[in-house]
């Protein structure tokens, strides 16, 4: 049995009341355990509390009670080491090249010039930007921004990838040829990946488990096993095993998205 | 050429050419402005015989000096203003009106306090400049993406670091129009302090020829000015479109 590489411990984020207005229960309590090497996805129904998972694991916010661990250690007031993230939001530099954005992902790495070059092109060339390298970001498309992104989170060669809905602002196709790259890059590194995204249909191609939320504060109210094999793609979305797993994530979370969107409409 | 550049050669040779038909005409009289050929002339005079050449250089060297450090010490507080919301807050006021205040009402304050020297006009410069520059870069450091704050936190970058690589470089468009602003206020703050009181640089010699009907003088120095403030400004301008053609906005 693999060790765990990730555990979250009776997580809750309360986040402080905002002037007039009441504290907010964001998240928990969640326990969790996710393995080394392991392809872990969350789904969950809007502002269930997704996002602020993944930037409690990435240390960039604290949690109000519990504990998270990553490789044994608990993670608390400082950005772990081996972990990267990729965020939704196109966090390219606008004013470095596509070499540079990648590069910068070892700027606070002490490693000699060549080494240094050798894994900024080897993570180029893993997410296929080669002859992009001396573009800026604004010459390239959505899909390409988000993979120079994916490249210099890779660049540090992380032991826990976390993904914060990366591809949401890609259209279908590019997200499943994304998916694809996600897929080899995890494969190819061995890395732990943990994945954010609303879309059933890729967590359910990507991942070895689903984390399925409640609406807020967000609870673990399942967690589906895939049991798909290590080398696969986007073409396992032909299997019949895919349609019953969205389908098993969807009369989960079709409760939960209902409460959501009661909360939308009822008036304050 | 672009269509555009080819309009705007011709507004300004349109408009020397009107000038110097009113001259030569007798609509403006020769001592209120020669024609513009004779300042031509006369600007020609002004760069060959080298006479004015220290006011010159002692006129440039105050406003790169207050240019640099309303610029330099402008974009230090803004950056550290930006962390500090309620001492933002508390200052807000004064930027917002501070441009109503005459910073030139205190030249003789100044005077007192510093002396006759270049002092006065170096520290007006700076004081016209430093809140444009202020304003100018907490408007760029309020447009920084929060995920790129994220990217520098996941990177462990310290404060500073953050600063230097990723809020400073992002607003870098911002920081070159907030440079255009100290340098603008730079020559007038300069330029006008050593008209009131001063007793050398390039606003005293132009003072100096104008209560001497010295034309010959004046309108070269006024010429050279405008010349120097127009290339610099426009070297700035042409940096700011390189940047933000990298951007995907010009």
């Amino acid at each position: 049995m693999p060790a765990p590489h990730v555990t979250l411990h009776g997580v809750t984020k309360v986040f402080p009341a905002a002037p007039g207005g009441q504290p907010v229960h964001a998240l928990g309590p969640i326990d969790l355990s996710i393995d080394k090497g392991e392809f872990f996805a969350i789904v969950g129904p809007s502002g269930c509390g997704k996002s602020t998972l993944l930037e409690l694991i990435a240390g960039l916010v604290q949690a109000t009670d519990g504990e998270i661990d990553f490789e044994g250690r608990a993670i608390a007031r400082e950005i772990p080491d081996g972990i990267g993230v990729v965020f939704q939001e196109d966090a390219c530099f606008p004013w470095l090249t596509v070499r540079d954005n990648v590069g910068f992902g070892l700027r606070e790495t002490v490693l000699a010039a060549g080494e240094r070059a050798s894994r900024v092109d080897g993570a180029i060339a893993m997410m296929g930007l080669r002859e992009f390298a001396g573009s800026y970001p604004a010459q390239l498309s959505g899909g390409m921004r988000q993979r120079v992104c994916i490249a210099r989170t890779l660049v540090a060669q992380p032991r826990l990838i976390l993904l914060d809905e990366p591809f949401g602002a890609l259209d279908q196709q590019t997200r499943l040829l994304m998916g694809d790259e996600v897929l080899r890059v995890w494969r190819e590194t061995g890395a732990t990946v943990f994945l954010i995204t609303h879309a059933l249909d890729e967590a359910a191609m990507l991942a070895d488990r689903i984390g399925v939320m409640s609406a807020r504060p967000g609870k673990m109210i399942d967690v589906v096993r895939t049991d798909w094999p290590r080398e696969r793609d986007s073409r396992i979305v032909e299997r019949e095993q895919f349609g019953a797993i969205t389908s098993r994530l969807w009369k989960t979370l079709r409760d939960e998205s209902m409460k959501t969107m009661g909360r939308m409409t009822t008036p304050a | 050429m672009s269509r555009v550049r080819i309009y705007q050669t011709a507004v300004i040779a349109g408009f020397v050419l009107l000038l110097e038909a009113l001259c030569v005409g007798g609509v403006i009289d020769k001592v209120t402005m020669p024609p513009p050929h004779r300042i031509a002339v006369d600007f020609f005079k002004l760069l060959t015989t080298k006479t004015l050449y220290p006011e010159i250089g002692k006129s440039m060297a105050n406003v790169l000096l207050a240019f640099v450090l309303a610029y330099v010490l402008g974009i230090v507080i803004g950056t550290a203003l930006h962390g500090y919301r309620t001492l933002r807050d508390t200052l807000d006021p004064l930027f917002a009106t501070y441009y109503a205040i005459p910073v030139f009402a205190f030249y003789p304050l100044f005077i007192v306090m510093f002396g006759l020297g270049d002092g006065p006009q170096v520290l007006i410069g700076f004081l016209l400049g430093i809140v444009a520059v202020i304003v100018t870069t907490l408007n760029g450091l309020d447009r920084v993406p929060n995920v790129l704050r994220k990217t520098a936190l996941v990177s462990r970058l310290t404060p500073l670091q953050t600063a230097l690589h990723v809020t400073l470089p992002f607003c870098a468009p911002y920081l070159l129009t907030a440079a255009k602003l100290a340098l603008a206020y730079a020559f007038i703050g300069v330029i006008g302090s050593e008209f009131i009181m001063a007793r050398s640089g390039m606003g005293y010699e132009i003072g100096f020829a104008y209560t001497n009907f010295d034309n010959a003088t004046m309108y070269p120095l006024i010429l050279l000015i405008l010349m120097l403030s127009i290339v610099m400004n426009g070297v700035l301008t042409r940096w700011e479109k390189v940047l933000l053609a990298r951007r995907g906005i010009a």
